[in-house]
């Protein structure tokens, strides 16, 4: 309530029809008004309305502005005016702006995230071992969900085969020059089968600042055998990538060709916490950043796996970091049961690269029919 | 006739506190005497600890061993220190000349080494969580963790000499005690952070630590390495915003430089093994303490940070949460 009387003195500032004294914009405030908190109903003495033909007449009549005296420029917009903006018609525009933003409950909304955020910087919240977040990593699904379903126009396929329980790992394809489908396919898990995914990340994710910091709130660890068994055996859903670098820094001439598949250690992985394999084939990733060249000795300088070049990249700086709004299509396989097998079974290296092949095989198969289905890559 | 317990640096305040605990319940524990050394005498009281002032690092060591007749070696003077030659020294050699000493005295039948999760190093290709057979996967090139990686490898050396004695390794998380350098980090009333990192830190309480020394010493059918911590973790963010007090963020590279001159401008310091701890944590897993020594930890890490907490100043921001 304080706050929307302090913002009453700065509005006024910007007085109506007259402009700031100044003479060539009206006030940043008086802007700030306008665009802003008063957007749901228009009220009568709207400074966006009068400053508009104020700005050029100010303009045509230079002699005016410029015979103002200093003194009074100065002092223009530190002296509250005495005829403001009415109070409670300021007061309606802020209540109807969060009635549209928050909906009609917006006032126990305002106040749970106010607790919640009061809650958050005394630090008095739970993560797990592996750092997940549950409620860091609740909001990167929110902030992700324009994302996936206005941008990249996502469509989840076989959702009922991720289990509803229990452990599982859903392994997947890896493209698109940066690991979106990481991201996404997360978000998939958490928003159609309302389940958290632990997705395992290589050791660059966690070696990056903010970028390892946020996967591990967002639910990610360390793709390595200690970590997925012990996820697996506490009966999370843990997703890899098996094709790792090769497969998201593979050229765009040879998109959808899925790399060898690691070394089979995510069978193993699966074998030993008795949990079925979800095969997860994902369209659209491949066209996100199309890699076209790539600076290995300078990738190597960096110490990162591969330096890329897209069409946009480097030439457009960082507008060439959005990515391109291909049409994605991921679809949940049939899982591949392990609980045939003895856990014995994971030292059997030969199983091992029967079970990868298989999964592979499946996948390959699938990207084929997916692609089919979507047609053109962007419409 | 019961044990003989030797505690080496016994000025520490959890060794000092460990004697005690020895002694004070060395009728129902069936422990004669304990005896500790240290070059410094302790400024707390002794109890029923008899104090030898000697230096470990010296043969003398061997002679105290000798004369008291000691069957229970348990070493605790391991740990960081500012100057970083004489940490080294006291670390390595102490514990070298030590083993030497308890080798050549046949009637040593318990070696106890005091070490810490230090051992397991810190680096972003580390798993989540470190078990006992967990290897370092980086961050113990140098400073207090490499320390404890060749004290734990001379301890392994002396297991392979002398097959009969029982060896317990206990492999602690940082107790915040004074001293501790994660707790002078903390009583700082602004902290520096490595800008873009969240590390997982695990704390132990005290008690925890005493009662897993306690039960290494006395319970006989215990042996081999053990890690001791507290349950769950606390993230940097999560402890700073729990104290109340502002950080400042440095970039990674020459993190350790601008940490270190802030803090000096504030009268206290930082020691260089933190640098890497709080860009990466560590985490370890604590079956094998159930499982097998039998002893859930009382206090989880959260728990024993906010009673760390709670002896400290309030942090500068400390009205702004809601507790």
């Amino acid at each position: 309530m304080t706050d929307d009387h302090r913002d009453v003195p700065l509005g006024t500032s910007g007085r109506a029809g007259r402009g700031s004294q100044r003479g060539t914009t009206p006030s940043t405030a008086a802007r700030s008004l306008a665009g802003g908190a008063a957007r749901p109903p228009r009220r009568p003495s709207d400074p966006a309305g009068a400053s508009g033909p104020g700005r050029p007449r100010l303009h045509a009549v230079p002699d005016d502005a410029s015979a103002e005296p200093p003194p009074s420029a100065h002092d223009g917009p530190q002296e509250p005016p005495p005829t403001g903006l009415p109070l409670d018609e300021v007061l309606t525009a802020v209540v109807a702006a969060a009635q549209r933003v928050l909906g009609d409950d917006w006032e126990s909304r305002l106040a749970r995230m106010l607790a919640t955020l009061r809650r958050r910087l005394s630090g008095d919240y739970e993560v797990d071992d592996f750092g997940h977040d549950p409620e860091v990593a609740e909001l990167l699904v929110q902030v992700l969900e324009p994302l996936a379903e206005k941008w990249f126009r996502l469509e989840v396929r076989g959702v009922h085969n991720i289990p509803a329980e229990g452990g599982a790992l859903l392994v997947g394809n890896h493209s698109g020059t940066v690991p979106i489908d990481g991201l996404i396919t997360s978000y998939a898990v958490h928003r159609y089968a309302q389940r958290t995914l632990r997705p395992l990340a290589a050791d660059l994710v966690f070696a990056l600042p903010f970028v390892g910091e946020t996967a591990r709130k967002f639910g990610a660890t360390l793709a390595c055998t200690e970590d997925a068994e012990r996820l697996l055996g506490r009966g999370e859903l843990a997703a890899v990538w098996p094709e790792g670098f090769k497969g998201v820094g593979k050229p765009f001439s040879e998109r959808y060709k899925l790399q060898r598949f690691g070394r089979g250690g995510f069978v193993s992985s699966a074998m030993r916490a008795q949990v079925p394999i979800v095969p997860v084939s994902i369209v659209g990733a491949e066209e996100i950043y199309p890699l076209v060249g790539n600076l290995p000795s300078l990738a190597r300088l960096l110490g990162l796996p591969y330096l890329p070049i897209t069409p946009f990249f480097p030439w457009l700086g960082l507008l060439g970091l959005v990515p391109l709004p291909s049409k994605w299509i991921i679809e949940f396989g049939e899982p591949v049961r392990t609980d045939a097998y003895a856990p014995e079974a994971a030292d059997d290296p030969m199983l091992l690269f029967n079970v990868t092949d298989q999964v592979r095989e499946t996948i390959q198969q699938t990207l084929y029919g997916l692609l089919v289905d979507r047609g053109g890559a962007f419409f | 006739m019961g044990r003989v317990v030797l505690v080496t640096g016994l000025s520490r305040d959890i060794a000092l506190r460990c004697a005690r605990l020895l002694a004070d319940q060395g009728d129902a524990l069936g422990i004669d005497k304990v005896v500790g050394v240290d070059v410094t005498p302790p400024r707390e009281d002794l109890g029923g600890v008899k104090f030898v002032r000697a230096d470990i690092r010296t043969p003398v060591i061997a002679k105290v061993i000798a004369v008291e007749d000691v069957d229970t070696v348990v070493h605790l003077d391991l740990g960081p220190a500012h100057g970083r030659g004489a940490a080294k020294e006291l670390n390595v050699i102490g514990t070298m000349q030590l083993l030497a000493a308890c080798q050549r005295v046949s009637h040593v039948t318990t070696f106890v080494l005091g070490s810490s999760t230090a051992v397991y190093g810190t680096s972003a290709r580390s798993p989540a969580l470190f078990t006992e057979s967990s290897v370092a996967r980086g961050g113990t090139g140098s400073g207090f963790p490499k320390d404890v990686c060749e004290v734990e490898g001379y301890v392994r050396g002396f297991a392979r000499r002398r097959p009969d004695v029982r060896i317990v390794t206990l492999r602690s998380a940082q107790v915040l005690d004074a001293g501790a350098p994660l707790a002078s980090y903390f009583a700082n009333p602004v902290l520096p952070t490595v800008a873009g990192y969240d590390p997982r830190l695990q704390f132990l309480h005290v008690h925890d630590a005493l009662e897993v020394l306690r039960r290494a010493v006395v319970d006989e059918g215990v042996q081999g390495t053990f890690n001791v911590a507290g349950d769950g973790v606390v993230m940097l963010s999560q402890a700073v915003r729990r104290l109340g007090r502002p950080t400042v963020p440095f970039p990674p590279v020459g993190f350790g430089t601008a940490a270190r001159t802030m803090l000096r401008a504030m009268g206290s310091d930082i020691t260089p093994d933190l640098h890497r701890l709080l860009m990466h944590g560590r985490v370890v897993d604590t079956t094998a303490l159930r499982t097998i020594l039998g002893y859930a930890p009382a206090y989880t890490s959260a728990e024993a940070f906010s009673m760390f907490a709670a002896g400290l100043q309030p942090g500068l921001l400390s009205g702004r949460g809601a507790s």
